[in-house]
């Protein structure tokens, strides 16, 4: 990923242009360039690894027919950073190619721009003061420079709208055929997650509550008891797991009012309305945890149904897919008379409310309840 | 000039009658009012006090999200009538105050004071007229203002769902705000909406007519001051863009009372239908809130630069293309809703268009200042201040307009900083620079300039520092509308509350500007900016008297705008 590297060499060299940009703030802006983003993606899956058997007595492994321990995310990864002053660090193609576009041609125009009209001012403070200029000129027309100071911008605008419009036509190329589908759907205020090409059993996904903070998710353990889990208020009981670096279609929708599935990291945001499925592709590059987070206006819970998705590789997601009920691995025949021992499910606590309506059979689809 | 003043005066001894410059007795005179300039006052009261309202509700957000967790909704549930609110309650709670304080900013603060308080004011005179087309239409907008006011703050104390209150956000976006909340409140924001969309529709209808029809003789349309220019292509945005938003919240009426489906997929309807209804009125609703500023800060300008403005046909023509252009980027605020790749790249396109002439009146602001023998009065130090905190949300906006990024920035902090920039620093910035360009001229006392400054210093920096690090905020991912949010954006979080605390110690530093006027300020002469001051206001009486220009005025072809 050539635009991905100078994307990335680029957001260090433009963190430190933004913080000039600071104004008033630098002592704050300052403490933002210490926690640099974990650099090294592939850590991942080595330090969850390590982390994962000792993690959990009661860690579920289903015999058989699968197994899976949830991810531990590595700080900074996926998930926003206290005092930066960028985008988070990207890990998909066209996250990479959005963080170029950002960081490399939009924010040092809008700063250029910015700088400009700020020395302008100051010159005309400087030079055209009342004391230094005591008679005004009377000029008050220029084609020359009315001319130019049109035209300039016009190629300007052209030139960011060449990327723009190349970015936006990547992420509107469609999965292939036999891509992996998952479904999802935003409800008040939950996420449930779809797997039709996995034998259509589904997920509910509920943030975790935070101690000392009101109850958000009755029967719903609170954030920080297992090992794995991530930041509060982005971490959830179930994670939607895909596959790494294969396109994934998600569509997405909504069972009661508008949503939207935003993920920064990944540079996914679609809204999930009722009554409409969009669709758009998934790529991540990396194992690990994205966190994302509501982001359209919900109701009452709206900044409580986070996101997390947790990338695999393909033998540990479809371990995980074979936890669930009629879990079958997609591209392989469903078996037919699936063995009804292999019950387990994903995470086995006391989570009685949300994996109740998880454990239905596999031909029970995600259809929106009216 | 100042010369000419008395000329232009309507002095009862002039003439043969003697009720002339009578003014009416109280009540007649405030509640019945027909006088442009006593109408303009009352809107400028009455905009001061709803952004009073509306600025302690952004207090309350401000402190509540100064640390992650909840901490004060629950009191705030209480002072919205609720008597054991539970945490449901408590969180809708947050959800009224976003939606009362976007309400009241865009349609109750900065739509009255700059169209209703300063238009009105200024307009008629401007063009040399003695009052507006239809006068008691005028009176009529006012009081349809007020009672749309009125109508949303009841909506705070009734049901809405799940608490008191309407919690939509100002978009009030379907289904959300149909069967997504039940109870009276969204029923009386809806009509708080028609109220004042009426008021100003027939505000728009009353400036298109006067600017038309009563301009002085000479007074031709490239004359006319760019402040009038800019009200003209403001009422036109208006009249063209607000019967839609009427007809969008009708039918949210209907599908909330009546059974109708427009936006409800159930019944075959679309919830993004009313997105598209909602931002086509939206869109020009926020040039609506800026292009009236756009006049004031040229007139600020030209006067302290003692030049004229330079490039007038630009700057004119540049805010009717904003207008026009304005009626069809609208979906730029939907990139995320599903819009296909076509559509997707053609607002892109279009919306980047309107940087152009968004740019060519910044660059001609600073070519009129260039050259200039600029004096650095209290009104000029805003409108250089708009300048600077304009472009930079209007170059935050360019990034926004790129739909490919847009899908990470939208409906995060990102666009909060964007259009505060653009509004809390761009059309408030205005409001201020107008408000110390014309206060004396309004009341005839002067306030103080060493006041005025520093006022203007403090709130620049408690403003930038409560929306410089939404940017951040927002590239880091941290969307919009949440009361709440993970320990990671504690830092900018609490930077933001801290720079509310020195914003909101500068208005207190105005507010004491405006009793000094009143109490000790000095008397204020027809002319008091000099030389620069060149449109017809500042051949009046300061304050104006109470019928003007009985005796039209007559522009000369030389004179300038
Ligand atoms: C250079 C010109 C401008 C461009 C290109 C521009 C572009 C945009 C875009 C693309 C959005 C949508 C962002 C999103 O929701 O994801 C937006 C939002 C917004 N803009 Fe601008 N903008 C410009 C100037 C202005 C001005 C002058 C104002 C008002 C004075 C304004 C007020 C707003 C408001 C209020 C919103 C947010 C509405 C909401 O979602 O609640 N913008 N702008
Ligand atoms: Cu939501
Ligand atoms: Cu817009």
């Amino acid at each position: 990923m050539k635009s991905g590297e100078i994307a990335r060499a680029a957001s260090q060299a433009l963190k430190a242009l933004g913080l000039s940009f600071a104004l008033a703030l630098a002592p704050q802006a300052a403490l933002a360039v210490a926690p640099a983003p974990a650099a090294s993606a592939p850590a991942v899956t080595s330090t969850a690894d390590a982390a994962a058997p000792a993690a959990d007595a009661a860690a579920p492994v289903a015999a058989a027919a699968g197994s899976y321990t949830p991810l531990k995310p590595i700080e900074g990864v996926g998930m926003p950073v206290d005092g930066a002053i960028g985008l988070q660090q990207q890990y998909s193609p066209l996250g990479e190619y959005g963080h170029w576009m950002h960081n490399v041609v939009l924010l040092p125009i809008i700063t250029v721009i910015c700088v400009l009209v700020l020395v302008l001012l100051l010159i005309v403070i400087v030079r055209y003061n009342r004391r230094a200029n005591p008679v005004a000129s009377k000029t008050s027309h220029n084609t020359l420079i009315e001319v130019i100071w049109t035209l300039v911008p016009v190629l300007i605008l052209i030139g960011i709208a060449v990327p723009s419009i190349d970015l936006l036509a990547k992420q509107f190329k469609p999965a292939p055929a036999k891509a992996l589908t998952i479904k999802v759907t935003g409800n008040q205020w939950f996420w449930t997650y779809g797997y039709p090409d996995n034998g259509d059993f589904e997920v509910v996904s509920n943030m975790l509550n935070v101690p000392g903070q009101p109850t958000i998710n009755n029967g719903v353990r609170d954030v920080g008891s297992k090992p794995w889990d991530g930041p509060s208020h982005l971490e959830v009981d179930n994670r939607m797991v895909v596959p790494v670096g294969e396109p994934i279609r998600l569509q997405i929708t909504a069972a009661d009012v508008i949503h939207s599935f935003a993920v920064p990291s990944l540079w996914f945001k679609l809204d999930a309305v009722p009554g409409r499925i969009n669709e758009k592709v998934l790529f991540v590059e990396k194992p690990g945890v994205y966190y994302g987070q509501c982001s359209e206006l919900c109701g009452v819970k709206h900044g409580y149904m986070p996101i997390a998705v947790e990338a695999l590789p393909r033998d540990k997601y479809n371990a995980w897919v074979l936890t669930h009920a009629g879990g079958v691995i997609d591209g392989q025949k469903k078996p037919e008379a699936a063995p009804a021992a292999a019950a387990p499910v994903a995470d086995a606590t006391a989570d009685a409310a949300a994996d109740a309506s998880e454990a239905p059979a596999a031909d029970a689809s995600a259809a929106p309840a009216a | 000039m100042a010369t000419t003043a008395e000329h232009f005066q309507a002095h009862g001894d002039d003439h043969g009658h003697a009720d002339h410059d009578h003014k009416p007795a109280f009540f007649a005179r405030w509640f019945m009012s027909t006088n442009h300039k006593d109408i303009g006052t009352m809107y400028l009261i009455f905009a001061i006090f709803a952004g009073i309202v509306g600025g302690a509700f952004s207090g309350m957000m401000r402190l509540e999200l100064a640390h992650p967790g909840i901490q004060y909704l629950d009191t705030f549930a209480r002072w919205f009538g609720a008597t054991n609110p539970d945490f449901n309650a408590t969180l809708h709670t947050w959800n009224v105050l976003i939606t009362a304080h976007g309400l009241i900013m865009v349609f109750f603060m900065v739509m009255p004071a700059i169209i209703g308080g300063f238009g009105n004011w200024f307009v008629p005179i401007m063009i040399g007229a003695p009052d507006m087309a239809f006068p008691r239409m005028n009176n009529i907008s006012f009081w349809l203002t007020v009672a749309g006011f009125l109508s949303l703050m009841t909506s705070a104390f009734v049901p809405g769902g799940l608490g008191n209150g309407a919690g939509t956000g100002w978009t009030v976006y379907a289904p959300l705000s149909t069967y997504g909340s039940t109870g009276p409140a969204v029923d009386f924001g809806i009509f708080a909406l028609h109220l004042a969309g009426a008021g100003s529709i027939m505000g728009a209808i009353n400036f298109i007519t006067t600017i038309f029809n009563m301009r002085a003789p000479g007074m031709t349309m490239h004359k006319m001051p760019l402040f009038v220019w800019s009200v003209l292509v403001t009422a036109f945005l208006l009249l063209l863009s607000l019967p839609v938003l009427a007809a969008a919240i009708t039918m949210l009426l209907t599908d909330r009372n009546f059974g109708t489906t427009f936006f409800d997929p159930a019944g075959g309807g679309d919830p993004i239908l009313y997105q598209h209804l909602f931002w086509f009125f939206g869109h020009p609703e926020v040039y609506i809130m800026i292009l009236p500023g756009f006049g004031i800060i040229s007139q600020i300008i030209s006067t302290f630069s003692k030049k004229p403005v330079f490039g007038y046909l630009g700057m004119a023509y540049a805010m009717v293309a904003i207008g026009v252009v304005g009626f069809i980027v609208w979906a730029h605020h939907m990139y995320t809703t599903g819009l296909s790749v076509n559509t997707k790249m053609y607002f892109t396109a279009a919306t980047m268009v309107i940087a152009v002439p968004t740019g060519i009146k910044i660059f001609s602001w600073i070519a009129t200042m260039w050259g200039g023998s600029v004096e650095f009065k209290s009104p000029m130090v805003w409108a250089m201040g708009f300048i600077f905190l304009f472009t930079v949300g209007g170059v935050t906006g360019v990034v926004l307009a790129n739909g490919g990024v847009d899908d990470v920035l939208h409906d995060t902090y990102y666009v909060v900083a964007h259009f505060h920039y653009v509004l809390s620093l761009g059309a408030v910035t205005a409001l201020f620079a107008g408000f110390y360009y014309w206060f004396p001229k309004m009341s005839g006392r002067w306030h103080s300039e060493l006041l005025a400054h520093i006022h203007f210093w403090v709130f620049f920096v408690g403003v930038n520092m409560i929306f410089f690090p939404m940017h951040f905020l927002g590239l880091q991912g941290m969307p919009r509308r949440y009361p709440d949010y993970a320990e990671a954006y504690a830092q900018w979080n609490s930077v933001a509350t801290d720079g509310y605390m020195i914003m909101a110690a500068s208005l207190v530093i105005w507010f004491i500007n405006i009793a000094y006027a009143f109490t000790a300020g000095k008397k204020a002469e027809g002319n008091y900016w000099g030389e620069g001051a060149t449109t017809l206001e500042w051949t009046l009486s300061s304050p104006p008297p109470f019928h003007q220009f009985e005796t039209l005025p007559v522009i000369e072809a030389t004179a300038h705008h």
